[in-house]
């Protein structure tokens, strides 16, 4: 009944309002970092290119975005799914973090690649949820250093 | 004494940063502080229309900082007002006419006598808006519920962040609330959702603002304009004042009280 009426007497969001949002949030979001979406998607390409050279991934799958909480706090976020099939190469993708028996049991399959930073600064998105079983590479500019941190830890150990 | 120096600015022109100044003046004159508004929209000067003060222009922003008019003689009181007073722009130089640290120095010297020294930035992102920005204590950005105005607010607010002088807070000017229920405008939150600033004041649209630059008397001084009083609750948070935000929702129609009815269901 509330929804019903909600609909009916206009307060469900919908018409031009939503979607001077949605792109207002868009066109900010190149504004902000000085980088519009042409040159993005430039940019996106660029990177794949350079990462199917090293794995093989499941290129249909592969989200590069940015995401941005506030105008000081954006980043961007690389979802890329390495190709069902190929589980050698991603265990021979693997650095040197590859040995430890915790991290294997952990990985269950869905391995990190080199490029993938620890979880505590990899914040999730919802995207992430529904392909969760998959194995999935994230990037983002807070953690690109973190392999690096992983392999010290581990020559430590 | 020392004044604060408020910076009204948007980024782009139209928006309603003129009229935001003209009022906040008037307001904060009449909770009994001192005030001065300066037009730094050199060569497109307004701000002395608005507040009808027009005619009684002897000299200008430039004749003060070229050193041809002392600062008192420059100052034009205001009519209804003892405390109000403005200094206009130059209307036949150009913005180059004045530097950021004549900004800086004319309002160091009306700090000592004034509460409130509020500056009418012009649109744009250049020198003008520099002048306004660089002897700004705090920044008020003005924008409309409209993609081009908000983008333009975000803008702005990046290079008052640069500069130093923010975080700015947001008016939210000629927001018309029907429009907003029917889900055809944006609202207040979604402004304030896309921009992350904090939020100062909500202007509903307002017929009787027209009227009120029409006769050079700012809408402020008008008791039956909800405008006016939105522009005076802005003044009240100015000054440190809790002001709850009108519920502009209120005069929604029959339709809206019928569905408030059938709320509980």
């Amino acid at each position: 009944m509330a929804s019903f009426l909600n609909r009916l007497f206009g307060r469900a969001r919908k018409g031009s309002g939503a979607t001077a949002k949605n792109r207002l949030h868009f066109v900010l979001q190149h504004d902000r970092i000085n980088l519009p979406p042409e040159r993005m998607e430039e940019m996106k390409r660029e990177i794949l290119a350079v990462i199917v050279k090293y794995l093989v991934v499941d290129q249909e799958r592969v989200e590069i975005a940015l995401e941005q909480r506030d105008r000081t706090h954006s980043k961007l976020v690389a979802e890329i799914p390495f190709a069902k099939e190929k589980q050698q190469i991603q265990m021979e993708a693997r650095p040197e973090t590859a040995g430890t028996d915790a991290q294997t049991a952990e990985s269950n399959g869905a391995v990190k690649s080199p490029l993938a930073a620890d979880e505590e600064a990899a914040p999730k998105d919802e995207s992430n949820d529904s392909q969760d079983a998959e194995p999935v590479a994230e990037v983002d500019e807070a953690s690109a250093t973190a392999p690096d941190a992983d392999a010290k830890d581990n020559k430590k150990n | 004494m020392a004044g604060k120096v408020v910076t009204i600015s948007s980024g782009k022109g139209g928006v309603g940063k003129t009229t935001a100044t003209a009022n906040l003046g008037i307001s904060l004159a009449s909770l009994g502080k001192k005030v001065v508004v300066i037009d730094a929209d050199i060569g497109l000067r307004n701000l002395d229309v608005i507040m009808g003060l027009e005619n009684r222009i002897v000299y200008d922003l430039v004749d003060i900082v070229e050193g041809r008019s002392k600062l008192r003689q420059s100052m034009i009181k205001h009519k209804k007002f003892e405390d109000l007073f403005l200094i206009p722009a130059a209307q036949t130089r150009d913005k180059m006419a004045v530097s950021p640290q004549d900004m800086v120095k004319l309002t160091d010297e009306l700090r000592e006598e004034h509460d409130f020294i509020l500056i009418d930035s012009p649109a744009g992102i250049e020198r003008g808006f520099r002048n306004a920005l660089e002897p700004a204590d705090e920044v008020l950005i003005v924008t409309n519920p409209e993609v081009s105005a908000v983008r333009d607010a975000d803008r702005i607010t990046g290079l008052i962040e640069a500069a130093e002088k923010g975080p700015g807070r947001l008016i939210l000017n000629r927001i018309k609330p029907e429009l907003v229920k029917k889900g055809e405008m944006l609202s207040s939150d979604d402004v304030v959702d896309i921009l992350g600033l904090a939020i100062i004041g909500i202007i509903p649209e307002d017929e009787l603002v027209l009227s009120a630059s029409n006769s050079g008397v700012p809408v402020t001084l008008n008791t039956d304009s909800k405008a006016g009083m939105a522009f005076n609750n802005v003044a009240r948070r100015l000054i440190g004042e809790d002001v709850p935000f009108m519920n502009l929702a209120d005069d929604a129609g029959f339709f809206r009280r019928l569905a408030r009815l059938f709320e509980g269901w």
